[in-house]
This record gives structure tokens, C-alpha cells and sequence, in this order.
């Protein structure tokens, strides 16, 4: 079997004592982009930051998959060891430490000890990666995400994408904020890493992303479930027709949960 | 309350002390009034912290250090601070009480820059001495720990750089505390004369762990006319020993001083920075870390004070604090009445890495004039959950997560000491009081 294959099953979440998912059912396989749509408000940032162990959201019920081993178990540092990786819709500020230095720690804490990657090779990588996403320089040298514009950390998760390779990807709003050259060049990057190893779940509610980036299948979230799924013509049918026809299908009023904005 | 202190140092053994050393006679007479004055000073009352009960009394004063012929023979302890593949070092090693390596370039000797310890300085340089010894920054009469450090000064360095001349290379001090018990009196004297520029670093290094010692220190900066003063310290007293330190700097007309104190000292200490900028667009940088750890009470102060028009103060002191270690940090900008459009600006940041630690950070503006900016920001806090969750979804350790994020902390200060090995020094300070 190529790549890896992240379950999750059943999943209720909490934020401070609100259920915010009532029971997300979603399998990714490697080799698969899947997109989670949905207006704002329905859960499905929630279902991003949970699954990778964001400290505020609690899981109450229900189970996360990683090639069968619990990913609920693990700490944050050990689920992105094995093979979880979160591009965030807002990375934290961290003042200095270097975007390099962080993004070869990165590498090498998935690395064994004495296999570190040479500081050359590591150069030459990200040098690439960053003209692949047409990244000034200087931001290798500037403090991780420290005064970068909304775009800027946007490539800068994509970047630490490239660099560390993980076998399942989770890419919550990468695309809010982008104009449409930057949103190009994103996908441009996710493209690039399409291959049978990696699979790729690609949370939005704008369907232009989904122009640059085609999804094997597209799900809809409403009140913190997974409502309909299908392929990429429902994104089509999204893009045109908007969220209604959902919502009067399945006799939804309002469709957001909790207080998630 | 003042504290009754009986000192064992009377008249007699001052001025036995001040013959030895072949002192000029106005030293002389300058410790003997200033013995004269402690008696009946008050102790320094620093806000917020008691030192009531801190040990100020028991130390040795007086411990000599065998010289050394060559750089190679010093620990590894101090080698650590020096740059020595440099072998033009401008460079004053100070063993307990006595020089046991001084060595200072001919090209800058010929310019007329002194860097010599304070004896020296006083038998060839008398006259400089004089003029700027407890004059124009720290009074000898504030309280009795400066009238006492008069009284006993038992070290230090003198450096003066002459009119025009700018020295590229750092002049560096390193005083050694061997002896566990010796104290230190150290005054260090920095003079700029007029459009000349200096880097200058000390490092303070003890070892004594159950002996008690003192520290008494007085630093002055004296930055003339459009003189450029770059000054970093790396304190780093043991356990036992405690420390009044006392770094002072007067700016005049155009002149600039900057300050990078890492401050990492493992017993109780009282640390003042001041800057007064006299002169009309004078500024000054003042950029501290702190470490607390153990059970260590430290109380800090960073003061500008502004007099001169269109001065510039700018104080930024960071601090980590763990175990049950407490740390007051006053941040004191003060603009005089007359020094219109200057500007007062200050941050003070604590990080709290244990629930027992303390952290108190002041924020002070005291403004007697109109037509200013002024500025303040301080905040105390724990290491951020999210900016750890961020850094552990890359597959980085908690603990190193942790420890990037209090490197990204202190980097403001760090990375402003001027020398390359004194920086990646107080690096590894920082690791090893963090871990």
C-alpha cells in the first residue's frame, strides 16, 4: 500500500465545554487530496486543530488513525513525527529564532540522531523551495513569522510543507487572505508534493482554491458533521449554487455550531 | 531601619591598605572620608525587595592572584570568554585583586587609549583618575554601600580613549573571582573624550558556592561630545555571593551609550543601570537579561533621565524566571524640565517558567516637560501554549520548543554583546541556569 492513511472516526470536540464536532467520520489515503468546504462556523477549523492537538480542544468521543496507531495518544511532537502536518490558518509569532534555524529543527527532530541533514543540503533545499514559492531571502534569516504579512506566512507554511515532507497534510484556509497571484503560487507548491505517498486534506470555504488545487473528493461540513460528500463536481455545484440547496436538502436552518466564528 | 553593620575596616587598616597600593594621597583621603561617611548613611532601599537580611558584611577584603605568562594557562572556565586566536588582545585579567594579564595593542597605545587596571591608572594616570573617580556619575555620599565601595575599592579597570580616535577592536576586562571568599570592590572608569568611540566588555566570574562573599561594584561611563560608548557586561557571580552593582553613564552634547547587561548572577543581587543624557541629542540604549533561578532575590533597576533637549532613552529588559526565584524590575524614565522633545521610551518583559517563581515588573514615567514622547510597555507571563503547540507541530520537543522560544525571548539583548565569544558565553549561561 503506498503512502499512509489517517482515519478519523466518529470524532465529538469541545471547546471549553461547547461540541463544537458531533461526529466527523473522514479517511484520507495517500495519493488522495480531500477538500472539507463549508461556511464559517461549521467546525471545520476545529476539525484541523484537533486532530493535530491544538491545547484549547478536547476530544470527548471518538478516534483519530494514524496507518492504525491512536494519534489521540500522542503528543503534538510525536504526531507530526509520525507523518501529521498542520499548515496553520494562523501561525504563532516567534520571536527570535530564525525561520531557518526552526525549519532545520523541524527536519532534524524527525530525523535520527547522528543523521541530522548537512547544513549544506539544507541550504541548497530551502533555497529551492523558496524561489519555488518566490520567496524574498532575507526571510530565512528573519524571526519565524515575526511582522510577516497575512501572504507571507501563508508560503511560509507552505514552505515548512516542502521542507519537512509529511506523509498526510492538513492545510486549514490556506488560501484566505491570498491574492490571486499568491494563491497561484501556494498551489503551485501543494501540487508539487502530489505524489502516491502523499495524501492531502485541504480545508476551505472559497472554491477558487480548489481551481489551482484538484481534489479527489470534496466534503461538506454543517453543524459539525460531515454532510455530504462527493467529487469535485460538488465543489463545482458549490461555486455556482452556493450552500442553500444543501441546507433545504437535509432541512438545515442554521448550519453553524457553537460559537466558532 | 538602617541596618547596623560592624565593619572590621577602621581608619588604620584603610589607610595601611591605600599605602600598599601607593596610592596618590587624595585616594587616601578620599576612602578615609568616605569610611567616615558609611557609618552613618543609610543602606539602599531598593523598591519592593528587603535586603535587610542580606549578607553585606562578610567577606575578605583583600586576596592576591598569581599572574600568568600566557593566555593558555588560564582554566577553561575563562578561556571560554576570550577570543584567542586574536592575538592582538586589548585585554585586563584580573585575579581576584591583582592583574594577572594585561596586554593592550602598540597601534592603540600609540593613539593614547588607556585600558589598565585601576592602580595603574591611578599612579600613571593620577590626574584622570581624580577627575572622574565617584564625580559626575555615582556619589560617593548616596548611601553606604557607595561610600563603603569608596572606602574599600580593592580593583578594577581604567579606559580612556582620546579625542577623535575610534577604537574598532573591544577592550576587554575579565575579573576572576578565584578566591571564594575575597570580595570585590571593582571601579571601572570609561571615558570618551570628545568624537572618539569604544567598545568595551567585562565579565564577572565566581565559583563559591557555600562561602559568602560581597560584590560591591561601581561602573562609570563618561561620554563626551559625539562620543559613541558601547558597553556589555556578563555578571555571573556564584551562589554566594552578593552583589551591589552599580552601572552609571552621563551622555553629553550628541553622545551615545549603549548598554547590553547580562545580568547571571546565581545569589541575591541589587543591579542599577542609570543614564543621564546631559547633553542636547544625547541617547541611550539600555538593553538587559536576566536569569532567576534557586531561591535568589534580585532586584534591578534601569533608569534614563533626560535633560538634555531632543534626548533619546530607550530601556529594554527581559527576564526568565524559575524555581522560586523573585526579580523586581523597575523601569524608570525620567525627562527633566527643559528637555523638550525628547523621548522616554521603556519595555520590560518577564516569562515565568515555574508557578513558585516571581516576577515584578514597574513601569515608571516621570515627565517635567510639555513637548515630549514618552513610552511604556511591561508585561509578565508564561512561556504561550499556542507558540509551544506551533513549534511541537513541526515535531520539535516540548522542552526544545521551550527552549527556543526563552532563546527567542532573551535574543534582543544576547545578540547585542559586542564580543562574538562573550555572547555565545552568555548563551551558554542562559542554558544552564534554564535547564
Amino acid at each position: 500500500m503506498a503512502g499512509s492513511t489517517l482515519e478519523i472516526k466518529d470524532l465529538h470536540v469541545s471547546i471549553e465545554d461547547q461540541e463544537i464536532l458531533k461526529g466527523v467520520n473522514l479517511t484520507i489515503k495517500g495519493g488522495e487530496f480531500h477538500a472539507v468546504m463549508g461556511p464559517n462556523g461549521t467546525g471545520k477549523s476545529t476539525l484541523a486543530s484537533a486532530i493535530m492537538g491544538h491545547p484549547k480542544y478536547e476530544i470527548t468521543q471518538g478516534s483519530v488513525l494514524l496507518d492504525g496507531e491512536d494519534v489521540l495518544e500522542m503528543e503534538v511532537d510525536e504526531r507530526a513525527k509520525a507523518g501529521l502536518f498542520l499548515a496553520m490558518q494562523y501561525p504563532s509569532e516567534i520571536s527570535g529564532v530564525t525561520n531557518s534555524d526552526f525549519l532545520r529543527s523541524s527536519i532534524n527532530a524527525r530525523r535520527e540522531e547522528g543523521d541530522e541533514i548537512s547544513l549544506m543540503k539544507f541550504i541548497k533545499e530551502m533555497d529551492e523551495a523558496m524561489d519555488y514559492l518566490e520567496m524574498d531571502k532575507n526571510m530565512a534569516q528573519r524571526y519565524l513569522n515575526e511582522g510577516f504579512s497575512g501572504g507571507e506566512k501563508k508560503r511560509n507554511e507552505i514552505l515548512q510543507l516542502m521542507m519537512i515532507k509529511p506523509e498526510i497534510a492538513i492545510l486549514d484556509e490556506i488560501d484566505s487572505g491570498l491574492d490571486i497571484d499568491a494563491l497561484k503560487v501556494v498551489s503551485k507548491g501543494i501540487n508539487k508534493l502530489r505524489d502516491e505517498n502523499f495524501g492531502c486534506l485541504i480545508i476551505t470555504h472559497y472554491q477558487r482554491l480548489l481551481n489551482y488545487i484538484t481534489p479527489d473528493k470534496v466534503h461538506v461540513m454543517m453543524q459539525g458533521k460531515v454532510v455530504k460528500s462527493g467529487g469535485p463536481e460538488l465543489a463545482q455545484r458549490l461555486e455556482a449554487e452556493g450552500y442553500e440547496w444543501i441546507k433545504e436538502e437535509l432541512g438545515i436552518e442554521d448550519e453553524t455550531v457553537g460559537q466558532e466564528a | 531601619m538602617t541596618v547596623e553593620t560592624k565593619l572590621p575596616y577602621d581608619q588604620e587598616y584603610i589607610s595601611q591598605f591605600s599605602q600598599k597600593h601607593k596610592e596618590p594621597e587624595w585616594m587616601k583621603s578620599l576612602r578615609l572620608q568616605a569610611l567616615e561617611k558609611a557609618a552613618a548613611l543609610p543602606m539602599p532601599k531598593p523598591d519592593k525587595t528587603n535586603i535587610t537580611n542580606w549578607n553585606f558584611s562578610n567577606f575578605k577584603h583583600e586576596a592576591a592572584g598569581e599572574p600568568i605568562q600566557s593566555l593558555e594557562e588560564l582554566p577553561q572556565e575563562i578561556k571560554v570568554f576570550l577570543d584567542l586566536e586574536n592575538t592582538d588582545q586589548n585585554l585586563v585579567i584580573q585575579r581576584n585583586q591583582s592583574v594577572a594579564y594585561a596586554s593592550l595593542s602598540s597601534e592603540l597605545k600609540e593613539q593614547g587609549v588607556i585600558l589598565t587596571d585601576i592602580y595603574t591608572a591611578m599612579a600613571e594616570h593620577g590626574e584622570l583618575v581624580q577627575r572622574y573617580f565617584m564625580k559626575d556619575a555615582v556619589g560617593v555620599d548616596e548611601n553606604r554601600m557607595t561610600a563603603l565601595h569608596a572606602a574599600l575599592m580593592n580593583g578594577g579597570v581604567f579606559v580612556y580613549v582620546p579625542k577623535n580616535v575610534q577604537v574598532e577592536a573591544p577592550l576587554q576586562s575579565i575579573f576572576w573571582q578565584e578566591d571564594a571568599e575575597a570580595a570585590s570592590f571593582n571601579h571601572v572608569i570609561v571615558v570618551a573624550e570628545a568624537n572618539s568611540s569604544l567598545t568595551y566588555v567585562e565579565n564577572y566570574i565566581s565559583h563559591n558556592q557555600e562561602e559568602e562573599a560581597v560584590a560591591n561594584i561601581v561602573a562609570e561611563v563618561i561620554a563626551h561630545d559625539n562620543a559613541r560608548v558601547s558597553f556589555g557586561a556578563v555578571d555571573n557571580f556564584a551562589q554566594g555571593t552578593t552583589a551591589y552593582i552599580n552601572r552609571r553613564g552621563v551622555a553629553y552634547r550628541d553622545a551615545v551609550i549603549e548598554w547590553a547587561l547580562g545580568q547571571m548572577n546565581d545569589g541575591n543581587t541589587v543591579s542599577e543601570n542609570i543614564t543621564h543624557l546631559i547633553g542636547d541629542n544625547s541617547v541611550s540604549n539600555a538593553k538587559t537579561v536576566t536569569v532567576g533561578r534557586g531561591k535568589q532575590s534580585q532586584n534591578f533597576t534601569a533608569k534614563i533621565v533626560n535633560h538634555g533637549l531632543q534626548s533619546d532613552g530607550y530601556i529594554l529588559q527581559h527576564g526568565v524566571m524559575k524555581d522560586s526565584a523573585t526579580s523586581v524590575f523597575n523601569g524608570i524614565g525620567k525627562i527633566e524640565h527643559g528637555a523638550s522633545k525628547s523621548n522616554a521610551e521603556q519595555e520590560s518583559r518577564v516569562l515565568m517558567l515555574s508557578k513558585d517563581a516571581r516576577g515584578d515588573a514597574n513601569p515608571i514615567l516621570l515627565i517635567d516637560e510639555d513637548d515630549v514622547t514618552a513610552g511604556h510597555a511591561a508585561s509578565v507571563g508564561r512561556v504561550d501554549p499556542i507558540q509551544l503547540y506551533y513549534l511541537m507541530s513541526r515535531g520539535i520537543s516540548k522542552q526544545e520548543a521551550e527552549r527556543l522560544v526563552i532563546h527567542g525571548f532573551l535574543a534582543p539583548v544576547v545578540t547585542q554583546i559586542p564580543i562574538k565569544a562573550v555572547r555565545e558565553q552568555l548563551t551558554e549561561v542562559i542554558e544552564r541556569k534554564v535547564y
